[in-house]
């Protein structure tokens, strides 16, 4: 049961290390590298709290695991921060209020960057698809929605 | 959620992983895209003692016309599949079909191939490669075979697959000219599994129809062909009565659905009936019906 070596980019950042291989993306980025924005809630897929993009592709990272992430290009919601600056979606969601308790956020953020980096200026049924894999048990989704369809520069 | 320790390997050739498949006597699990292991990994339901990640033989990643029908290889993903204008064009049933599995981050780490592999009874391409009777190509240390639909899927969560077999392609035979089809399921929220589902092709010659074929799906043990309610379409003038008569012989012809917290048995049956109505309806419009 030997540890495998994996290398990687995360947030820009190349990493070589030796991970488990029964660990999930989101137990490395969590536990390994101390990146913990990004959260888990259900552990099976469902939920999308964990969302990651790797390769372009929207992810959730406790359905991946660590050593399947091996040449991969992964960016988490810590990846948005530029200079110091909040993301324009992450600055959406604070001005439409699209965030309560906070737990799917990090998700909700990250399948909207995906989302808006192949659907620029989504409709809504864009945007329903593009966040059907993001549960939030808080806010009735209207104002992540909103949250989307400001970050994509459309009127709400 | 954190899956019991593992041997991993992680072949760059199908050559390797089928030679290492023959090797390990280990209890190996085969992990492709993990969209339907790594969950059960993380419950530990499955406690494999070594996983072999087909994810990096890139020569299993492909979509391609083929003699006649679209060959795909087992590591493509379903979001390939899904934004694949080849699929869209020539066979928008398999596209259709795609839409409806789960969510954009499933669809993109989890593969055709996984999903035929893993044969649960309400996914929706065990049930499209039944309808469609595709073939599969499989590889093993004593060398590649095909299997046909009819035979692959054995009951719940088993194929004709052996532990040392890996699944390398599946091929759809494309619909001929004028066929109608439809895909269609019923779920509690969007992206669940299907409480049920049912796929049909169909070809009327005047108002008579020539051919049919049913497929329902999360109703049985695996996908299951109704062939009494084809058999009772076929030959008959298609009306609004004997797709309601087909349906019921479909409703009545499976056998006993699973029953749990989603949904009853009796409810499921009820659904199969449903779906089957609609999706007759829907093909033979697209069949050139008008009603």
């Amino acid at each position: 049961m030997g540890k495998v070596n994996i290398s990687f980019t995360i947030n820009g950042s190349s990493h070589q290390i030796d991970v488990e291989p029964q660990w999930t993306l989101l137990e490395m980025v969590r536990e390994q590298l101390h990146l913990t924005g990004t959260k888990e809630g259900c552990g099976t897929g469902d939920c999308g709290a964990c969302s990651m993009i790797v390769d372009g592709r929207l992810i959730t990272s406790c359905c991946m695991l660590a050593p399947q992430a091996d040449g991969s290009d992964v960016t988490t919601v810590e990846g948005l921060l530029a200079n110091g600056d909040l993301h324009p979606v992450q600055q959406a969601f604070i001005e439409t209020g699209g965030v309560q308790c906070g737990f799917c956020t990090p998700g909700m953020i990250m399948a909207t960057k995906a989302l808006l980096d192949r659907t620029p200026k989504p409709t809504l049924d864009d945007i329903r698809e593009g966040l059907a894999g993001n549960l939030c048990r808080c806010t009735g989704y209207t104002k992540i929605y909103e949250a989307v369809m400001t970050a994509s520069g459309q009127e709400i | 959620m954190k899956p019991a320790p593992f041997d991993y390997h992680d072949p760059e050739t199908l050559d390797e992983a089928v030679s290492l498949l023959g090797r390990l006597d280990d209890d190996v699990k085969i992990l492709a895209g993990g969209q339907s292991l790594i969950p059960l990994l993380n419950m530990r339901l499955a406690r494999p003692t070594a996983l072999v990640d087909l994810g990096k033989i890139a020569e299993l990643d492909y979509i391609r016309e083929d003699n006649g029908g679209i060959a795909i290889g087992a590591l493509t993903t379903q979001r390939t599949v899904e934004r694949s204008q080849l699929v869209k064009d020539r066979l928008p049933v398999l596209y259709e079909a795609t839409r409806l599995i789960a969510h954009p981050q499933i669809r993109n780490r989890g593969t055709i191939g996984g999903s035929l592999a893993h044969a649960d009874p309400a996914a929706e391409y065990p049930a499209v490669a039944l309808l469609l009777d595709a073939d599969f190509k499989v590889r093993s240390a004593s060398g590649e075979r095909t299997i046909g639909a009819a035979d692959f899927f054995v009951t719940y969560l088993t194929t004709a697959l052996g532990p040392a077999d890996v699944l390398t392609e599946v091929r759809f035979p494309l619909l001929a000219e004028g066929v109608g089809w439809s895909f269609i399921e019923m779920t509690r929220r969007h992206g669940d599994f299907a409480l049920a589902g049912a796929g049909v092709t169909i070809a009327l010659s005047g108002g008579e129809c020539s051919h049919a074929r049913i497929v329902l799906f999360g109703v049985d043990a695996t996908p299951v062909r109704s062939k009494a309610a084809e058999q009772a379409l076929v030959g008959q003038e298609l009306s609004e009565e004997l797709i309601a008569s087909a349906a019921q012989t479909a409703r009545d012809e499976i056998g006993e659905p699973l029953s749990d917290n989603h949904a009853s048995s009796e409810f499921r049956r009820h659904l199969a009936g449903v779906m089957t109505a609609r999706a007759l309806t829907e093909a033979a419009r697209r069949a050139g019906w008008v009603n």
